[in-house]
């Protein structure tokens, strides 16, 4: 662990969708400079605890105990959750000034330089690719410089070089002391990048440690790589 | 909320086809009311075949009427092409020049004099069914003004002569060589006198017979004006309205055409703006703290009612150039139009908050505010009561027939009185603002 101090914690968080139970009892608690891999297959409930944690969603039971929700906590949704008949540098604006940042200005021209799209600031989003549409949207999660910051499936749409300059961005921030936790189905992702996996299954969470201890987890076999360790871990969970 | 208004106006803005659309429909509208308004609808073209002899009249008790002038009336009511012969006229509906054709009989004339038969006039028709409606509606309505203008001279005629056999004149004027006539209202005072000279007797007896006679007939001559007064026009209509609308219908159809407006610009942008949050994923990152679900169903309602606002008030300004509308009631008119907003707004709003496209937005208000303003068109008596009850319930739980009735009573002075309507709309404006936080519920 990076640091002592909870900056996030989640206390037995349940939500259900009518009768179906998307996230059961799962408690556990982000530490400041952490970097917190949420993984599970299809349907786990990954992305309904990630809003629960961003406050998009309310525990039916449970807690969340965390920084001033909306600035405190930077939230990064799977799809680009932009405006497409905005330009980058007017997206970046106006999320600056709903998030109530000091210096919208700055923030605007420090997101700018941090994706990268300075040349296109005038552009309309609706016009970039979407692995550009995806730097903004991870870059408005961190207008407000959060504590937190959570992205969902951040890497999905992006190609490999892309991901390369993502991940050392995320690095980056962790070395600054924010947390940063997030949700993939890429398995070697989380090998290279993350200090700490928590494995969701069926909304319950099975796993919290690290890659290593994952992999000892499964039974580890000379051979197999991280990706087969995690597929066993579920099987054997699944029996 | 101020950045998310600004937000939605510059998106506004870039979406150049919907500025368009908003900017000239109003336009559009309020020139098409105005110019339907102010000038009448065409007169058909209908070719008229005059077979009469030129010149020709009726007579009627020694007095003659000008044929001429029964069927100048036909033409007043229709765009005429003279034609010759009843071919010629059937020539010209079959080829589509005219749209019927009417045949003056050369017989119409004696038919007229004779009294013992009534005069026809053949009508052809051709166009399609509302065409024909429209045509025929023309023709009847002319020939019974005709047949009203004819059997008011004839009365005019009979009342004359009636006229001169009570008081007598001048017969030279009806061709008689005999100078004067005495009346039958002097006929007794005469017979009287002459009576009184005579000694008694069977010649006496006889001449007192006639002078009862004269004196009957002066007392009931008197009284056949009126009885031929009535039997020209046998139902006189004298209206009188006990409740209802005194509107002029020119004003209310404007009315009419700035509330449907009104309803459809506010409605679509509101449900429209709403969805796009949806569509841009943007709606889960505003509500979790940025923004409460109450200031953006606040902020989505304040701009489309502002821009409908706007654009319903310059398409009554644009109509006022074609109809006289009473300008000094203009501060009636902004109340009317900013609570007529508002109601359509948080309908707007409310249908945004169940969607989640604008596509499907945008199809839900329009199949939603098109049968509402059908329906609060409905007037009682149309329809069965029992639906009738079921159409002003609708009405009442939907904006759009209050926003008509405070459009009418501002413009017009119609009743009911404008309050009503007014705290109306407030009421269904905050019935629909908290639908819509219900539907905000689901990011």
């Amino acid at each position: 662990m990076s640091g002592e101090t909870a900056v996030l914690s989640a206390q037995a968080v349940t939500r259900r969708y009518g009768e179906r139970v998307a996230v059961s009892a799962v408690s556990f608690d982000v530490h400041a400079g952490e970097l917190v891999a949420l993984i599970g297959p299809n349907g786990a409930g990954k992305t309904t605890l990630l809003s629960v944690l961003a406050g998009v969603q309310s525990p039916d039971e449970g807690s969340v105990n965390g920084p001033a929700k909306a600035r405190g906590v930077g939230w990064v949704p799977q799809q680009p959750a932009i405006y497409s008949k905005l330009t980058v540098a007017e997206n970046f604006a106006l999320w600056a000034h709903l998030e109530r940042v000091a210096d919208p200005k700055d923030a605007v021209r420090r997101m700018l330089e941090q994706t990268d799209l300075i040349d296109r600031a005038d552009e309309q989003v609706g016009r970039l690719s979407g692995g550009n549409r995806q730097r903004v949207n991870i870059a408005v999660g961190l207008l407000s410089s959060p504590a937190v910051l959570l992205l969902d499936e951040p890497s999905a749409a992006l190609d490999p070089i892309q991901r390369e300059r993502l991940w050392q961005f995320v690095e980056h921030l962790a070395g600054q002391g924010t947390s940063v936790m997030f949700s993939t189905h890429n398995v070697a992702e989380v090998e290279r990048n993350a200090r700490r996996v928590l494995v969701l299954h069926e909304g319950r969470l099975l796993f919290d440690g690290s890659p290593e201890a994952l992999m000892q987890a499964a039974g580890r076999v000379d051979g197999i790589d991280f990706e087969q360790a995690f597929v066993a871990f579920l099987a054997g969970a699944k029996v | 909320m101020r950045w998310l208004l600004g937000k939605d106006l510059r998106i506004l803005r870039r979406s150049r086809v919907l500025v368009a659309v908003l900017a000239i429909y109003p336009i559009a509208i309020a020139l098409l009311i105005g110019l339907a308004l102010s000038r009448s609808p065409g007169k058909p073209k209908v070719a008229i075949a005059n077979l009469t002899t030129p010149g020709a009249t009726v007579e009627l008790g020694g007095s003659k009427i000008e044929v001429g002038r029964y069927y100048s009336q036909l033409f007043s009511e229709v765009q005429p092409i003279k034609v010759k012969t009843r071919a010629q006229a059937v020539a010209k509906v079959r080829s589509g020049e005219a749209l019927a054709a009417v045949v003056i009989p050369a017989n119409i004339a004696a038919k007229l004099s004779s009294v013992l038969s009534q005069a026809q006039l053949e009508v052809i028709y051709n166009g399609d069914a509302l065409q024909q409606s429209v045509v025929q509606s023309k023709i009847q309505a002319a020939v019974a003004q005709a047949n009203l203008a004819l059997s008011q001279q004839i009365r005019k005629l009979a009342a004359q002569g009636i006229d001169l056999l009570l008081k007598g004149g001048d017969l030279s004027r009806l061709g008689i060589a005999q100078s004067h006539l005495l009346g039958l209202e002097e006929a007794p005072q005469v017979l009287g006198e002459a009576i009184a000279r005579l000694p008694p007797g069977q010649e006496r007896q006889e001449l007192l017979r006639v002078k009862e006679l004269a004196d009957f007939a002066a007392r009931n001559l008197n009284i056949s004006k009126d009885v031929l007064a009535t039997v020209g026009q046998p139902v006189q209509v004298n209206s009188t309205l006990v409740r209802g609308r005194r509107t002029p219908l020119d004003t209310f159809a404007v009315v009419v055409a700035v509330s449907i407006s009104l309803m459809f610009v506010c409605v679509l942008l509101a449900a429209g703006g709403v969805a796009l949050e949806r569509e841009d994923n943007t709606l889960a990152r505003l509500t979790r703290g940025l923004v409460s679900r109450e200031g953006l169903v606040v902020e989505k309602l304040l701009l489309a009612a502002g821009c409908s606002f706007l654009l319903a008030l310059a398409m009554l300004a644009g109509i006022g150039a074609f109809v006289t509308l009473d300008w000094s009631r203009v501060g009636l008119w902004l109340a009317a139009l900013a609570a007529g907003a508002l109601a359509f707004g948080a309908l707007g709003v409310a249908i945004g908050a169940l969607t989640r496209e604008v596509r499907a937005a945008s199809l839900l208000a329009f199949l939603l505010s098109l049968p509402l303003a059908f329906l609060a068109l409905v007037p009682a008596g149309a329809v069965a009561p029992a639906l009738y009850d079921a159409i002003r319930a609708i009405s009442v739980v939907f904006p759009f027939k209050a926003a008509l009735q405070a459009l009418d009573a501002a413009v017009n002075g119609a009743e009911p009185a404008i309050a009503g309507s007014l705290a109306h709309l407030l009421a269904l404006t905050l019935l629909f603002c908290v639908l819509a936080r219900l539907g905000l519920r689901r990011a």
